[in-house]
Parts: structure tokens; sequence; C-alpha cells
């Protein structure tokens, strides 16, 4: 659930963290029962034209959906993460899920009202006057994005924030533009796949010297059952301007695994600054390891102008597998690249995160912290790499990649590559894993404080340093996430 | 409030206490000193509910109830503070947080709202005046980098913050100059109300010097093989333990 009241928040924050939990119990796997048009199951040319079909695409969209889906039949699943991953069919899963519902909404009252209860009871009001911190959502429903808020008072400082579908009607040059030019639909297996059958997903372009005066944010909800979700985004801050943008999601619980395969491009102008945020909980499983999201991701940032910065924080607590790397090409001098991390897993969940450093201008900066917590049969794995290429004199890279453990059957590993081409780069690595102790636990219990809210809070302390990166709202959310996500992992 | 009789605990099998029975009546205080490996922390481990050690006979009663069935968490609801030999470090948690949520979980456990922010700090400032802990020590994370005795009187203010009825303070003042001492003791006596008891564990005399005592206990392999009044404490301060320890040794 967000938390848009920042007045109350300041109250009690910390009240409603501790206190809040009732259950160890994925409070998001409802399904909402509402009509829903779906195309068959399976995919090959055709599925690709139809989904083309159904969005009412131009001739150019299509041919980039066709170019990508070739390319992806000639491509394997990569195999090298450290992971198990089930056999996937492909062909068994549904590629086009939308609510059924007037094709443009254009007031509230369009919406189905089971759709907005759906995010209302996700903690995402779709009615305006009800962000009181003043957030912009897109609320995106399998395959479409359902609404978007405060389009307008975006569009009064020429900022643009909608979803994919509608830019593509609306600015097809921006999105021609950017498209693909940050993750080729070339990239990899998944990226190839999300190029030829993404669905929705959120747009934004913030102009020239304007600062973004609010929360950007998008809300993904897999509700069909069988269907995968292909979302895009592309994200792009003109010279001289910011933006803060939060991403999150939810999915129903259910026995069988779906898939879900995004692609993220962010591109930042001279001295622009993107902060981008995730807090993931899909659903991840149960106890013994059925069902839960797969979730194969490819998110990646262009600093290609001077003096740009990018900064991803990523709160992962959800999906039966993790697939991530969201990185940062730092093209342009003295351009900023961050990545923070926290990566949960529990039970039988399976995480492969990290990111990508690619220094090639001058004096370009990155910084990366991760933080694993693994638990239950839990198995996180670092994997980073930081290249700096010949010209990219002075590149800095500073790495801390730490590990935490509770109990004796997880796993914690760590995979840092570094490439280094100039003898003028400095780079820093450190590495640390710990257990929970007994004696902590004790000291906490001894001041009254039970042994899940013990855990809860040294779990927070350990990854304070990333969820201190989060704005406000999601710092909150994501703090109560991990207390809840480790419930049962103990005792 | 506690009764302790013939309580008997082993660790990994080792028999640490072998049979101590002790009373503290609502508003004493009785001192517990003994050479190092006697067992006094074991003692205060069981009493705060450490799974460490187990109790392998006898029985303590605290307020009528069966202590040995409470949960450690439960304990300090109810009154029972441990201040501990050796402080842990919790990195990362403030103390601002850690101690809004332990008083808090004492407050849901009588049944009260948990306090508001504001209500709170203004509390943990009073506080802090009391046992004089500097300001900056409650923005730290839980003892993390603090000195020795900055941990002993970040315990001291812990317990100025949960008004304990019980406190068991394990060598408080270990480590301390003669100024930390007096302020750890000072804090001591003016957080001591008369219905309120507590166990100062000690290795030495100048801690009662502040905190008078109303029993000396001493504790030697597991037992408590002497009791007295305060002036017990003076005489091992200069005779130190061996005397004790040979009357034992020849009782046996
Ligand atoms: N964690 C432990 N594991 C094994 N033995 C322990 C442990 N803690 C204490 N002991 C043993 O228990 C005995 C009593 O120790 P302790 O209660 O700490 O004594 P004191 O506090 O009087 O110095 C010692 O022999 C010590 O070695
Ligand atoms: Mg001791």
């Amino acid at each position: 659930m967000l938390v848009y009241d920042k007045r109350k928040l300041m109250e009690t924050d910390q009240d409603r963290i501790i206190n809040d939990v009732t259950s160890g119990d994925y409070k998001y796997g409802f399904y909402t029962d509402i009509e829903t048009e779906k195309i068959p199951r399976g995919l090959n040319e055709d599925t690709v034209r139809l989904i083309s079909e159904k969005k009412e695409e131009p001739e150019w969209l299509l041919e980039f959906r066709l170019k990508s889906f070739r390319q992806w039949q000639n491509m394997k699943m990569p195999s090298w993460a450290n992971l198990k991953i089930p056999e996937i069919d492909y062909q068994d899963i549904i590629y086009y899920a939308a609510p059924r519902q007037k094709p443009r909404v254009n007031s509230l009252d369009d919406i189905d009202p089971e759709l907005k209860r759906t995010f209302d009871r996700l903690g995402i009001p779709l009615e305006e006057q009800k962000h009181l911190s003043g957030v912009a959502v897109d609320a995106v429903m399998d395959s479409v994005s359902v609404k978007t808020t405060f389009r307008e008072t975006l569009a009064e400082m020429g900022i643009i924030f909608c979803s994919f579908s509608e830019a593509v009607r609306e600015f097809p040059e921006l999105v021609r533009r950017y498209m693909g030019s940050v993750v080729p639909y070339t990239d990899n297996f998944f990226a190839a796949l999300n190029s030829a059958v993404f669905s929705d997903g959120s747009f934004c372009y913030v102009p020239k010297g304007i600062r973004c005066p609010m929360e950007l944010s998008t809300y993904f909800r897999i509700n069909s059952a069988n269907t995968g979700q292909f979302e895009r985004t592309l994200l792009v801050a003109d010279e001289e301007s910011y933006v803060s943008y939060l991403e999150g999601c939810t999915a129903p619980m259910r026995d069988e695994n779906q898939l879900h395969a995004a692609v993220v491009e962010i591109i930042a102008e001279k001295n622009a600054e993107v902060k981008y945020s995730t807090v993931q909980n899909w659903y991840p499983g149960d106890k013994d390891g059925n069902g839960g999201i797969f979730n194969f991701v490819t998110k990646r940032g262009l600093c290609r102008g001077e003096g740009s910065k990018i900064s991803w924080t990523q709160v992962e607590t959800g999906s039966a597998i993790t697939w991530k790397y969201p990185s940062c090409i730092l093209r342009g001098d003295n351009s900023t690249g961050e990545f923070y991390s926290v990566a949960v897993t529990n039970n039988h969940q399976q995480a492969d995160t990290g990111t990508k450093m690619i220094h090639i201008g001058r004096n370009t900066k990155s910084t990366i912290v991760s933080k694993g917590i693994s638990a239950g049969y839990g198995q996180n794995s670092y994997r980073g790499l930081v290249k700096v290429l010949k010209n990219a004199k002075d590149a800095r890279n500073f790495s801390q990649c730490d590990s935490l453990l509770l109990g004796d059957k997880c796993g914690a590993h760590t995979f840092p590559y570094l490439e280094v081409d100039n003898q003028s780069a400095i780079v820093e690595h450190e590495a640390t894993t710990s257990k929970i102790g007994e004696d902590q636990i004790f000291y906490c219990n001894q001041r009254g404080i039970s042994t899940e809210d013990a855990i809860g809070l040294i779990v927070n302390g350990y990854a304070r340093e990333v969820i201190n990166k989060l704005p406000m709202e999601f710092a909150v959310e994501a703090q109560k996430l991990l207390q809840i996500s480790l419930e049962g992992s103990v005792g | 409030m506690l009764v302790i009789k013939n309580l008997h605990a082993a660790i990994e099998g080792k028999k640490i206490l072998r049979g101590i029975s002790l009373e503290v009546k609502p508003g004493e205080i009785h001192a517990i000193m003994g050479p190092n490996g006697s067992g006094k922390s074991t003692l205060a481990a069981v009493l705060a509910g450490r799974d460490l050690a187990e109790v392998t006979e006898g029985s303590v009663t605290y307020f009528g109830r069966n202590l040995l069935e409470m949960a450690p968490e439960d304990r300090s609801r109810e009154g029972i503070f441990l201040g501990f030999q050796y402080p842990i470090e919790i990195p990362g948690v403030s103390m601002v947080n850690f101690l809004k949520t332990a008083v808090n979980e004492h407050r849901k456990y009588k049944g009260l709202e948990p306090l508001s922010a504001s209500d709170f700090l203004r509390i943990m400032r009073e506080k802090k005046e009391l046992v004089d802990i500097d300001s900056k020590l409650a923005n730290r994370s839980v003892n993390e980098g603090f000195s020795g005795g900055e941990k002993k009187k970040n315990e001291i203010f812990q317990m100025a913050m949960l008004e304990p009825k019980l406190a068991i303070l394990d060598e408080t003042d270990s480590g301390l100059d003669i100024d930390a001492l007096r302020v750890v003791a000072n804090g001591v006596n003016k957080l001591k109300r008369p219905d309120n008891s507590a166990i100062v564990i000690t290795h030495y005399q100048r801690l009662l010097d502040y905190i008078v005592p109303d029993v000396v206990h001493v504790l030697y392999d597991g037992r408590i093989v002497k009791s007295a009044g305060k002036e017990l404490a003076l005489e091992l301060e200069e005779k130190g333990y061996d005397w004790i320890k040979k009357e034992v040794d020849n009782q046996n």
C-alpha cells in the first residue's frame, strides 16, 4: 500500500511500520473478477500483428515488433545467471489481456468501478483529490494502462506523463527517437521478447530546464491468469531537468508461475537528473516454492549529456525468480550513475541481480550499494560489472556488496566483474557477509521487542542506506515490506 | 517481588548455577559480588530469559508468576530490565527508533496507545538529561562505535526510558572512570522509587559508595556463599575473595 499523506506520515511512520504488520501473508494476492479481453495463448507473427492491431499502432511500430520477434526466435534464454529456472513454455502464455472498458478513458467515470476498487485496495487511489502530497500515478492492469492521474497539471509545465500507448499515438516522434536507443531489441532474449509483444507501460518526457514538481509513479498489476506482463517504460529528461520516478507492482497468488519481462529505458541529457525507484513486490510463490512471478527485466539508463545523473534504487522483495540488472551508461563527461539495492529472498525465492556501470565519458562517477538478504532456502546473488573504457579518464567507482543471512539453508553469492582499460581509474570494492546474531535479537527481546519485530528492526537497519534513498512514501512502504517478507524466517 | 528457589542452570551441559536462593522485596537493593566466572552473568541471563542457559532445577517467581515460563520480551514488559555487561551493537538502527519501538511495545502490552513522535522525543530529552548522556548518542545506531563508558551510560538511559520494576545491572560500573561511575550511580539513584528494586552485580565496592545496598551476596562457584549487610562489600574490597573461597572449601 502506498501512503500519500505526508503529514500523517511524520507523526506515526515508525509506529505503523512496527505495529501495522499483522501477518506474513502476501496481502496483495486477491484477484479482481472483471471482464477481460484476452487473445489466445501462444506466440507467432500473427500474435504480434494482433497485438499491434488491437492497439491501433502505426506501421513503423509494427515493423519494430516484427523485427524484434524475428530476432527473438533466433535467441536462447540466457543461462549464465545463478538461477534454477524451470522450463518456460512460451507457447503456453497469453500475450495480451485487457480489462474491457472504453478504449480511451477521458474521465474517471469511464473506468469500471471494479477496477477503481482494485486500485483503492492496493492503496492507489485513481481520484486525484485523494493525492495529498502529489504523486502522479499511471495505473497499469495486465496489458493496458487504466488511468494516468495529474496529466493536465503536468502538461501545463510541458511535462508529458502518459501511458506508452498514448505516447505512441500523441507523441510518435519522441517515442520513435528514443525507443530502443538504450536497450536495443537485439540486446538480450527478454528484451527482444518484450520489444515484440510489449503491451503498455509509461512514457515520460521532462522538457529542458523543468524540475518535475511531483513524484511520477507507475503501478503495475498483473490480474489475469496465464498471462505474461510485458511493459515498457521510456523516460526522457531533457537538458537541465529533474524527475523522480517510482514503480510498484503486485500480482494475485497463483499456483502457476507467471512471466514478467519488462524493459525500462532512461535518457538523461546534459545536466539532467533522473531518480528511478522500484519497490518490487510481485507474488513470490508460497512457502514450498509453488507459483510466483518470474521477473526478467532489462533496465538501463543512458547518461547522454555532460553532467547528467541517473540513480537506480530498488527494493526487491517479491517474485519467485528475479533476473535484473539496472545499469548506467555514463557517456557524458562528468556524468554520474548510482545503484542502490536491497534484495530479499525468503522461502524458495531466487534472485540474481546487480548492475552494470559503463564508464565512457571522462571524469565519470559511479556508486553501487547492494544489500542482499537471504532467509529460508532463498538464494541471493549479486552480479555487477564495472567497465571503464579507454577514453574514460579519471573514472571513479565505489562498490559495496553486503550479504545478510538468516538461517543456514539459504545462500548469498557475489559475482563482481571489473574491466578497466584506463589506468587513471579508481575503483574500490568492499564486500561483507553477516548473520543476524542471537545476541542482537536477545538484546531487543530484553527491551520488550518480539523476535519478529527485532528482525524487522535489524534488517531495516542493515538496509537503511538504501531505504534512505527512496522517496518518503516508498521508504515507509519498503520498510514494512522488508519486515513482512521475512516473517516466519526464524524460530 | 522476586523469589528464586534452589535455582540450577547449565550451559551446554556444564553446571553453572548450583542452587541459588534469593528473595528481593519491593524497594530493596541487592548487590551480588563474586570472582570472575562464578555465574553472576549467567544468573542475570536466566532471569532475563536468555535460552543459552538451561534451567535444570528450582523455580523463580516474579509477582507470584512463574518467571521461567515467560517469554523474554514479556519479562521486559512486566518490568524486568537487564543492564548488559557487554551491550550489543545493532548497526543502522538508531537509538531513537530502537527505544521508540521498545517503549511502544511496553505501552501496547499495558493497553496504552503508542506515544506520538513529539511526546516520545520530549520524554527522551528529559531522560537524557537525567543520565547526562550526550545528545548525539541518541541519533547514532544502537551502541555502534560507542566507547565502553558510553555503552554503559546508554544502558542506564534505556533503563530510564523503560522505568522497570526490577533492574538487574550486570557490572554496569566496570571500565568506568570515576566521573562516569558517578553519572551512572546518580542515574540509578534518581530513578529509584520506593517500590522498585534492583540487583546490582559488581566487582567493586566503589559503586556501592553511591548505590547503597540493603544486602550484599557473594556468589561463588554457582552458589550464594555469603549474604550480609553493606559492610560485607568493604570487607571484600580489603581482603579479596580468597578468604571466602577458603571458608567455602573448608566446609566441603
Ligand atoms: N556462552 C557460554 N558458553 C559456554 N560457557 C559459558 C558461556 N557463558 C558463560 N559461560 C561459563 O559460565 C561460567 C559463568 O560465567 P558468568 O556467568 O559469565 O560469570 P561471571 O559473570 O560471574 O563472571 C563460566 O565458567 C563461563 O565460562
Ligand atoms: Mg559477568
